[in-house]
């Protein structure tokens, strides 16, 4: 191909400097060609759930693509330490498909979608043994299972762990698996790359239809060289994680702009469910460099205990009425759970996410909070040092290296910081098919499986388990299209391409970095962890004004590997997730796992069965209402009626079938 | 409680570039990625530095500060003094893409080149029994993060690009040995770590082991026990003679994975 | 297939300098350098001197000349016999440990790693460019021959057992029977530390368990390997403590030998 990328003389750095770059390098990528590079699937994300629907693809016979906004490798995957929750009963055999069904949609208040509740909860096991078949070292059980530990909210031990680095083993097992299946191919078509590709370094700023508004493709740039291109393929699955960078404070890393939410409503998806954004209880506040570095649920499943400034395990304090019969009420109770857990109540400071972030931040609040505006999470108390050694290594690491804290000897600063989206692109459970012909989502960018709230551990099943499906899905779609391939919409493609370049165009535009942080500031401050609706709505006014600016940034430099531009593409995605999440924030008027509002304390029964959908209509973001898909009977025969209660209107409870005892239905069930 | 820290950033690409002078506020606590990005958002839009999870788990943001191969994100401004010049530059054995940006891709068809984990196929989902003794030693390499800095600091290639071919660097060596100790693979891989992967251009320097951020025992734990393996295998004259005197022609192990790349 | 174009050649950065770092780095390595060429110079003083041995009312015998196996051995030093007539003086006394006892330490991982870096500068430090225009490391003669180093290690598995003979030999009174003084102390915590060197060594560490792909069905061996994996966490401590305690122990006979002083006599 002609016309690749700009090479101006680095002779100087003053050459670099912000406004140093010749105009003929602008003039260059203006007219660069838009490379076209057919594929069956194009994955973009390179995650655990991006990695595992490649592999499924790939294992289908399709030639797949994946896009990785950073190295093949590096995805935010890594960041997960707890584990991989799957109801395998290797620590405790009481554990099976239904307890973890259960636990799944009392942690996310009973709006998950239970057909995805129910997929993920069979199948997580499976994948578990597939990550080992292909050889992941999960630590084992005293008989050469693999062991499983405690988790908030998790009835039973069931996270499948290495330490606390679980999620760097998830991703390191399965990019090895695609090395693998590259050797394969090596062998047979005598090119590694024949049917399975890593692009890294390269983003995807646009989805490309044809005339029937089916996917036809994916526009993007490579970092490298801002060469643009074009992935022709009729099926595209979504896998590009979350929308942390929307907010100030949040332990996610830069990739997680919410492109992957931004492309689908884009291309005329349903994004649901928004609002629910998850804080997570437990990450570093100090030093400032490292606010909102996680500090894994493990520690608690380990025994670590949380207390204010005047030393108090304040947890005991904060348990909600739904979940008061499943926590120990004493100290000598929960201290009592860890070594016999069939005979008292878990600690408090299991319960699920949402209510230990509420917690800690009430805490703060009260004036009862940690030199550096945080409470203490307290470890070294409760085990030996070297047993935390062992256990948890990256945080003693984390904590020892960033901070100078040994966790051996004092307790943490902690505080709660954004950590996850519950809401996503809605999809179809089985295929993760969105309403777009040839779109597909799996893993945190998709929406239902965790209702209101995510469950510790969840989140690397839930990769898993519906990566591989959205895999199986998009291959499937593939070979029922035949022949008859969608024709990406030229117009649609050179709209894409004056899109991406307008900023590097823009003469004098303001600086990106300044706009971000200022959406940042406006989400963390006004949307954040607790909501009124004054505060969103002056959020709501706030991201006006920002949009207009957010759309007149301009970045200095050349299109190769220029961070600057990179933000500017990544700002209109920022821009747009940051007003779902508001707008639907304001809709929803209850508060409920991830969504807290002050003004309407409490969950509400009828707004159990609503689904917030967040669409796009021309510019403007559109927030409608949509019922939550029922349960199945014999999914709802899982519960017992006393705790049903807490969540349905009573009209529900009327129209449940008649007395179904829990255990019977349950024995009846296959156990795996 | 912050000061203006003087940086000289090298900024360049093509392998032609210069070393840049900046002063950028540093605050307490912080990192020098932390700076780097304050340089980025504030005087250079557009310098070039490859970063994702800023918590030392990603591997990304490799570079080297003051000479010395360093993750960014978990090197403290505190541990230099005030008045310190600091110099940061690419690494220098991979080719630069731009600015602080290096092509690593090296690592990548390294990575490709090695038997892939091979368990016993009759073995079925969810049948592996392992040991936490067994699988221990596999697991301290499955730490690592890729950050390659044990690749960029091994003076083999580092010094001698000449030997790119012919070594596949700590990282990978430490795979084989990865490999080799997993309890359910049932590959050879002691010949091609030798003969393939160059094992021989080691002499254990240990700078691999120096710079590794997760403090990973490269060299006393998995390169010198693959030197004992492979001796036992090769250099053993007990086994040679044995071999010789039997006529049995010595099994080659699992050969390397052809990259037929083009 | 359309392929992405290949983004332009690129090559590495390049700086000049052959180290950008601002620490100390050439000092290890001349420390190292210095503390070995010190000590190879005395050892081989000591060696060729074909003198100041033995002590014969302690039978102290030094471990540079154990076995003393030579016809010009003093009859009490030779506690293996006279295998040779008269040998020229270039050739040592204790010719048939000398060999390996000087394998073992040149083909050791951790002496390995710093005369490499001490001398041969490859590479002085880390991230500091070496002076070789070539380098092939150990894939070649002669260097490859360190794979040797396991067989050195048996060898000195039975040198140490001499050495030990030679320590219990060393508990001898003035008048006979037992005694002891600082002489014998010496070359007790002199073995004592051989035998950790020895047994810390990364082949051993290889041999007794390192070598197993399942610990879990050898819990003895995994236990020695436990054992020995944690003394060889200190292989580079005990190479040099045990430099230091050969000198000593040398030196010290020597001098009783020469009659510069006298023992110290604890017990007889």
């Amino acid at each position: 191909m002609t016309d690749i990328a700009p090479s101006t003389g680095p002779a100087s750095a003053s050459e670099h400097s912000a406004a140093g770059h010749s105009a003929a390098e602008h003039s260059a990528a203006g007219h660069r060609e838009v490379e076209r590079i057919p594929y069956d699937v194009v994955v973009i994300g390179a995650g655990g759930s991006g990695l595992r629907a490649a592999i499924e693809a790939r294992l289908a016979g399709k030639r797949t693509a994946i896009i990785s906004k950073s190295l093949f490798g590096k995805a935010h995957t890594v960041m997960a330490e707890g584990g991989c929750a799957a109801a395998m009963g290797n620590v405790n055999s009481n554990d099976n498909w239904m307890v973890h069904f259960r636990d799944t949609m009392r942690g996310g208040k009973f709006l998950n979608n239970p057909r995805m509740a129910e997929l993920h909860a069979k199948e997580a096991p499976d994948r578990v043994y597939e990550l080992e078949a292909w050889g992941a070292l999960f630590d084992r059980t005293k008989d050469g299972k693999i062991s499983q530990r405690n988790f908030g909210g998790h009835e039973y031990p069931r996270l499948a762990h290495v330490g606390d680095r679980t999620g760097l083993e998830m991703i390191r097992t399965l990019q090895q698996k695609v090395v693998a299946l590259q050797q394969e191919d090596a062998v047979s078509h005598g090119d590694p790359e024949a049917m399975i590709k890593v692009y890294a370094e390269t983003t995807i700023t646009r989805l490309i239809k044809d005339g029937e508004g089916r996917i036809a493709g994916a526009f993007g740039y490579i970092r490298e060289t801002g060469q643009f291109v074009v992935f022709e393929a009729p099926a595209v699955i979504l896998a590009t994680g979350g929308i942390g960078k929307t907010f100030k404070v949040s332990s996610n890393s830069w990739e997680y702009t919410g492109d992957g939410h931004a492309l689908a409503l884009l291309a005329g998806a349903k994004l649901l469910n928004m609002e629910f954004v998850q804080f997570h209880p437990t990450h570093m506040v100090w030093p400032m460099s490292v606010r909102g570095l996680l500090v894994t649920e493990s520690v608690r499943g380990d025994g670590g205990v949380l207390r204010n400034s005047e030393g108090k395990r304040y947890m005991f304090n904060y348990v909600p009425d739904v979940f008061r019969a499943q926590y120990a009420e004493t100290e000598e109770e929960a201290d009592r759970w860890y070594s016999d857990p069939d005979h008292n109540r878990r600690p408090p400071e299991l319960l699920p996410r949402d209510e230990v972030a509420r917690a800690n931040n009430a805490e703060v609040k009260a004036g009862r909070g940690s030199p550096h505006g945080g409470v203490f999470l307290d470890i070294a108390s409760r085990l030996p040092a070297e047993e935390i050694l062992r256990r948890l290594p990256s945080m003693h690491h984390q904590f020892k290296e960033l901070a100078d804290v040994d966790i051996t000897k004092e307790p943490m600063e902690v505080g709660p910081a954004q950590h996850y989206v519950m809401g996503g692109v809605e999809v179809d459970p089985d295929t993760g098919e969105s309403c777009v012909p040839g779109l597909f989502a799996a893993g945190e960018v998709s929406g239902g499986m965790h209702g209101s709230n995510r469950l510790g551990g969840n989140s690397l099943s839930d990769l898993l388990v519906f990566g591989r499906r959205a895999g199986l899905g998009a291959a499937e779609y593939v070979g029922r299209l035949g022949a008859k391939l969608p024709v990406a919409d030229e117009g649609e493609i050179e709209a894409a391409r004056t899109e991406a370049l307008a900023p590097l165009q823009r003469p004098d535009g303001e600086n990106p970095y300044a706009v971000h942080s200022d959406v940042q500031e406006t989400m963390s401050n006004l949307v954040g962890i607790i909501r009124t609706e004054t505060e969103i709505k002056k959020a709501l006014a706030d991201l006006e004004t920002l949009g207009v600016r957010a759309s007149a940034v301009a970045a200095a430099g050349g299109s190769a590997y220029n961070p600057g531009w990179h933000l500017t593409l990544d700002l209109r995605n920022i821009m747009l997730m940051a007003k779902c999440v508001a707008a639907a924030a304001l809709e929803r008027q209850e508060s409920r796992g991830g969504h807290t509002r002050d003004d309407y304390p409490g969950m509400r029964p009828e707004w159990r069965k609503v689904n917030l959908v967040c669409t796009l209509d021309g510019d403007e973001i559109r927030i409608s209402r949509q019922p939550v898909p029922p349960m199945r009977d014999d999914l709802i025969a899982l519960f017992d009626r006393a705790e049903l209660k807490k969540y349905l209107t009573d009209e529900e409870m009327a129209a449940l079938p008649a007395e179904a005892p829990a255990s019977v239905a349950a024995a009846s069930e296959e156990a795996h | 409680m912050s000061y203006k820290a003087a940086l000289r950033v090298w900024r360049g690409d093509h392998g032609r570039g210069d070393l840049a002078d900046y002063a950028v506020e540093v605050n307490e606590g912080e990192v020098v990625l932390d700076v780097l990005h304050r340089l980025q958002a504030t005087q250079a839009g557009d310098l070039a530095i490859r970063w994702n999870c800023k918590a030392g788990k990603c591997g990304s943001c490799s570079m080297e500060i003051n000479g010395r191969p360093r993750l960014a994100c978990m090197t403290r401004m505190s541990t230099f003094t005030e008045d310190e010049v600091l110099t940061i530059t690419p690494l220098r054995t991979f080719p630069v893409i731009r600015d602080l940006v290096t092509d690593v891709s090296f690592n990548y068809a390294k990575a490709r080149q090695i038997p892939s984990f091979t368990p016993d196929p009759s073995v079925g989902l969810g049948e592996f029994r392992m040991q936490q003794a067994d699988v221990e030693r596999s697991q301290e390499f499955r730490k690592c993060i890729e950050c390659y800095l044990c690749q960029n600091t091994c003076h083999v290639i580092r010094d001698h690009a000449e030997n790119e071919n012919a070594f596949a660097g700590p990282r990978f060596l430490m795979r084989v040995a990865e490999l080799e100790m997993h309890p359910a693979d049932t590959a050879d891989r002691r010949d091609i770590a030798q003969d393939d992967f160059g094992l021989g251009f080691c002499n254990i320097t240990k700078c691999c082991t120096e710079v590794c951020p997760e403090h990973i025992k490269i060299t006393d734990n998995a390169l010198i026990p693959l030197k004992e393996r492979v001796a036992g295998r090769r250099y053993d004259p007990l086994v040679w003679l044995g071999s010789k005197i039997a006529r049995r022609p010595r099994s080659t192990g699992t050969p390397k994975v052809p990259d037929n790349r083009h | 297939m359309t392929q992405v174009s290949d983004a332009p050649a690129k090559t590495r950065a390049q700086i000049s300098q052959k180290t950008l770092r601002t620490d100390r780095w050439w000092e290890q390595p001349a420390i190292v350098a210095t503390l070995l060429t010190i000590w190879v110079t005395y050892a081989t003083v000591h060696v060729f001197i074909g003198k100041w041995y033995w002590v014969p009312q302690y039978h102290y015998l030094t471990p540079f000349y154990s076995p003393c196996v030579s016809g010009e051995c003093v009859p009490g030093a030779a506690s293996l016999g006279t295998w040779f007539g008269h040998l020229p003086p270039i050739i040592p006394y204790a010719v048939v440990s000398l060999p390996f006892v000087l394998g073992f330490r040149l083909s050791c991982y951790y002496y390995r790693r710093a005369y490499y870096r001490a001398f041969w500068r490859a590479p002085a430090a880390c991230a500091v460019r070496e002076p070789h225009q070539k380098y092939t490391g150990e894939t070649r003669f002669p260097l490859i021959m360190q794979n040797l180093h396991r067989y050195f290690f048996y060898m000195v598995i039975l040198i140490s057992i001499l050495n030990t003979y030679d320590v219990i030999q060393a508990f001898h009174g003035k008048t006979g029977g037992i005694g002891f003084g600082l002489g014998t102390l010496i070359m007790l915590v002199n073995v004592v530390l051989l035998w950790c060197y020895s047994l810390s060594c990364h082949s051993c560490r290889h041999i007794t368990g390192g070598r197993l792909k399942h610990f879990s069905k050898h819990p003895v061996r995994y236990w020695i390997w436990n054992r020995i994996s944690w003394l060889n966490a200190r292989h580079m401590q005990l190479a040099w403590t045990t430099l230091g305690t050969l000198m000593l122990t040398d030196l010290y006979i020597w001098l009783v030998a020469a009659h510069v002083f006298s023992d110290f006599r604890f017990y007889n």
